[in-house]
Parts: C-alpha cells; structure tokens; sequence
C-alpha cells in the first residue's frame, strides 16, 4: 500500500478542504469520529496532549464538547451543534474553539465515501469570512490550519513556467 | 502571534497565486529582471510588476543595487518560516490520522462484540442479546 497522503486545498476563499484515506469501511471510520471512547484514542494533536473530555450528543440539534490537556496544566477546549448527520456518510457541524481563535464560529463538514475497502475522508472547514480564515491560518490551531501547504507544496514543485 | 516577525497573512496571500509562485520558482534558480520574469507568461510587464509588488511587499522578493537593472531575488526568510509553520501543524494533523489508522487497524481485526466493549468502555455493559 502506497503512504496515505494528506492533501489540503482552498477551493473558495472562505473555505480549507482537507483529505485523508484510510483502510476500513466507512461504517468504522464514522464510528471513530462519533463515538467518544473512539474519538479519544486519536483525535488528540501534539504530542502530550489528552483528551480528557469528549461528549457527543449524536442527533441534529444535539451539542458536543470536546477538552484537551498536556500533563503541565495547559489546556484547550471547543465545541459545537450538529447540524446535518447521515450515518455513515456525513456529519455537519458548528466548531467554536473557547479561545476563537477563528474569527467566529466556523461549520465543518465531514464526508466519508467508502471505495474497495477503503475510506476517503474530507474535511471542509467554512470560515466566517476569508478574513476569519487567513486569522486562522495565522494562528494556526485550526482544521484549517494546513492550508497553505497546498500552495507551498505547489510552489516547490511547479516548473518556473507554472 | 507573530514568532519571527513576518507576516504570514501576507506571505500566504502572496504564495495564493500560480503566476506569483511560477515567479519565486524562476527567482529559486538565481535573480532575473522584470523583463527576464515577464517573458515566459502571456502577460504585460505591468502586470508582472503588480505581482512583484505583492511579493515585495510579503518579503518574499527584493531588488539588487544595479540602478539600470533592478534584477529581483529570491529572500529566503518568510518562505522559510512558512514552511516551518505548515509542517508543525501538518504533523499534528498526520499524527491524528496514523493514530486513527491504528485504531480503524485494531477495530477491523476485532470481533464486533469486542468494538461494542471498546466503545462502552466505563458504562454499564448493555445485556447479551439472545442468538437466533
């Protein structure tokens, strides 16, 4: 199997895709971001970092709140409302970090489409303005964080005649 | 928060254009002039200046000395610092995912009553349900 590649894009100026494939069938990967005794074994960033709480009540109109903390007392937190969910496929939600460090609440859509055995998943996280997500770019502690790689990635690679 | 100084609003904006990065990959092989930038791209040399103006105003490019020439060059600095930011964050990203990988590893080798235990982990165990 080749290495699964991260691949982030900006389609829109308010919006950063970011797409990942993994091998097992959509039905488990959706699990693995709705159930919280799931989502605790991996969604969890830099090293160090737990995630102490993760509550998720899965229905539209239901909230979630998540809590991360590094042995040293540093912690972070966001949260959200559901607002779409098609089991296995989808789930649409608000984000708010405590710290917005996004200009504003920002909707993310997560889309699983299961092919041979495999799960391509794509983020796509919705800024409030292009400001919010350039703010975002620059704090950097965002889903949409990784914009730019694209761009970089594309300018190391690119032939001088683009 | 800024760490070095630059701006990465204003570097990435810059970069957020094929022409402005087909620029910094020709200025990546060694400084050129603005005619020597414009040839290669259908484009009038006011529109490349605009560009150059962007990516001078990011840091990303500065001007020699030679008063007639004013060749560009490549400054390595806020591209470098980019690349450092993005990569920090992109292997916070690729870390979840592995550690996803792992888990979806260990849930596919795994009876699904095992899954179920996984998942209700701490709660009551729900009662066996009888076979058909």
């Amino acid at each position: 199997m080749t290495k699964p590649e991260l691949k982030v894009t900006t389609p829109s100026d308010r919006e950063a895709v970011i797409t990942r494939v993994v091998d097992a069938p959509r039905g488990m990967v959706f699990d693995a971001h709705t159930k919280p005794a799931l989502v605790q074994r991996w969604l969890l960033g830099p090293p160090g970092w737990t995630m102490p709480v993760c509550e998720i009540d899965l229905r539209v109109g239901g909230k979630y709140r998540y809590e991360w903390r590094t042995e040293d007392g540093q912690s972070m937190g966001m949260g959200g409302t559901f607002k779409e969910i098609v089991r296995p496929s989808r789930i649409v939600a608000t984000q708010l970090f405590d710290q917005d460090w996004t200009g504003g609440e920002t909707i993310v859509s997560t889309d699983i489409v299961e092919k041979n055995g495999k799960s391509t998943i794509t983020t796509t996280v919705r800024y409030s303005s292009r400001e919010a997500r350039d703010a975002a770019l620059q704090t950097g502690m965002t889903s949409g964080m990784e914009m730019g790689y694209e761009l970089l990635e594309a300018l190391l690679q690119e032939p001088a005649n683009g | 928060m800024k760490p070095h100084g630059y701006n990465l609003d204003a570097t990435f904006a810059a970069l957020a254009d094929p022409t402005r990065r087909a620029i910094l990959a020709r200025l990546a092989d060694g400084e050129a002039t603005v005619n020597q930038l414009a040839e290669p791209f259908d484009m009038s040399q006011p529109a490349i200046s605009k560009h150059l103006k962007v990516l001078e105003r990011a840091g990303l490019i500065s001007r020699g000395r030679e008063a007639q020439r004013r060749p560009r060059k490549l400054e390595p600095g806020p591209l470098t610092e980019a690349t450092d930011w993005i990569e920090r964050y992109r292997r916070i990203w690729e870390a979840n995912y592995q550690r996803l990988d792992a888990l979806l590893k260990t849930m596919k080798a795994t009876q699904k009553k095992t899954i179920d235990a996984l998942i209700n982990e701490g709660k009551p165990r729900p009662k066996k349900r009888k076979r058909p």
